[in-house]
């Protein structure tokens, strides 16, 4: 009988990592744990510890094809020794080319949303509505409900805006806080324009 | 302000707050000494420059433009201004503060967002639709199966035929009113279609009608009509069909 490559046959968590192995590499976006526990029909908790041993084999440096834990699942990607064959034969249509504009959408969208257009215009100062249509196309923000009060529609980031980001969840963005000196300088200027011009 | 110095701002300009956020952490932001027009200027030669016209920063100039002028105007009259204003200068400096900074944090986001993208742009992942197992249909509620029979048979009864009967249209030949106009005209010198042809059904009046046209083709006949929609008279070729006293009462008739 032919031995397998890597796991031992015999060991039934080995042949779970085996399952989740195929599992991943069919999926075209990431699962998550319990997807993968109700696809292999196993317990939750054996499944993150046969992820551990498929993650051990997928890292970089040791295989093309590297598990990560991104947009609140874990998924196969290319290996980044591999980028430039990759992207010989792909581009990446999602992230090419993203104007400031549609970055600054993006931002706000992925720190305040769900957001309407007049809520993003609100802060850019400008009209938000041709870079909340390229984002949407690009798939990066998808409509999500509408806003109670004026009805307009609302958006949010979608699950391939963690993935071209590299984000295991929204939780991964940098926190803002730290650039209260900056307001605190800028109020400090507007309060003595504002005494300059009443005095 | 130096228009020199603006021009470096006008690079990276991107929005109306952006420029305005620069403006108001420079030393020497006092809007009234804003060349607005040096700016115009600056801008119109830049714009010059390139050969692609880019609409949005226009517009977003533009934006910017009018902004200032509104601001330069009112400080250029402090007086006017405070009753222009909705909002108390400490409150409306304290709003455009929270404003400034809340645009600032999302432009250093989204900064963040386009190194993370570099150093990002390595990985190379599928992409393509959820592929998730599909979703189970809802059930119905449960149903009688006799209803559902009831139903059915009601929709398997043959539907009645359909009559096509008026569809078919029946047409007599052109040539048995030939005929029969020939027969008159040798009985009569003239004779009134219209009177003719009164007791047929439409389709044979419109059939007789082409007999007559035939007729008038052939130059056995001649056709006169005192007025549209008057009565149609007709005569054998070298008969005078009317007398001019009859057409002129025709006429009159006619416009009463």
């Amino acid at each position: 009988m032919e031995r397998p490559l890597r796991l031992i046959a015999g060991n039934p968590l080995d042949q779970l990592a085996r399952t989740i192995e195929a599992l991943l590499v069919i999926a075209s976006a990431p699962l998550s744990v319990e997807e993968l526990a109700e696809a292999a029909d196993d317990h939750a908790e054996r499944v993150e510890t046969a992820l551990r041993l498929v993650g051990e084999r997928y890292q970089e440096g040791r295989s093309g094809i590297v598990l990560e834990h991104v947009a609140g699942g874990w998924a196969f990607r290319a290996s980044r020794d591999a980028a430039e064959a990759c992207a010989r034969l792909f581009e990446k249509p999602a992230q090419r080319n993203l104007s400031q504009a549609s970055l600054e959408t993006l931002a706000i969208v992925a720190y305040l949303g769900p957001c309407s257009r007049p809520d993003i215009a609100r802060i850019r100062g400008v009209s938000a509505d041709s870079a909340v249509a390229n984002l949407v196309e690009r798939g990066l923000i998808a409509e999500a409900g509408r806003d109670d009060v004026a009805g307009a529609i609302r958006y949010r980031t979608t699950p391939l805006f963690e993935r071209v980001f590299g984000l295991e969840s929204l939780s991964q963005l940098p926190r803002l806080d730290d650039i209260g000196e900056d307001t605190e300088q800028i109020r400090e200027r507007l309060h003595a324009v504002a005494e300059k011009r009443t005095a | 302000m130096i228009v020199r110095e603006l021009e470096r701002d006008l690079d990276a300009f991107e929005g109306p707050f952006d420029l305005l956020l620069t403006l108001v952490l420079k030393d020497e932001l006092e809007l009234r000494e804003i060349d607005v027009a040096g700016i115009v200027l600056a801008f119109l030669e830049r714009l010059a420059e390139r050969e692609v016209l880019d609409l949005e920063a226009c517009g977003e100039f533009l934006v910017l433009i009018s902004a200032l002028l509104e601001l330069k105007a009112r400080g250029l009259f402090p007086e006017e201004a405070a009753e222009l204003a909705e909002l108390e200068p400490e409150a409306a400096a304290e709003e455009l503060a929270r404003r400034l900074a809340e645009y600032r944090r999302m432009k250093e986001a989204a900064g963040w967002l386009r190194e993370r993208l570099e150093t990002e742009g390595e990985r190379f992942f599928r992409l393509g639709p959820a592929p998730l197992a599909p979703k189970l249909e809802t059930p119905l509620a449960p149903q009688q199966p006799e209803k559902l029979a009831q139903v059915l048979r009601l929709l398997a009864v043959e539907p009645p035929q359909v009559s096509l009967a008026h569809m078919a249209l029946r047409f007599p030949p052109v040539t048995q009113f030939l005929e029969r106009f020939r027969a008159v005209l040798r009985r009569r010198s003239r004779f009134d279609f219209d009177r003719e042809v009164a007791e047929l059904s439409r389709i044979e009046q419109a059939v007789a009608f082409l007999a007559l046209l035939e007729l008038r083709r052939s130059g056995e006949i001649v056709i006169d009509q005192a007025a549209p929609f008057a009565p149609i008279r007709v005569a054998r070729s070298g008969e005078e069909i009317i007398d001019r006293d009859e057409r002129t009462a025709g006429w009159n008739v006619r416009s009463a």
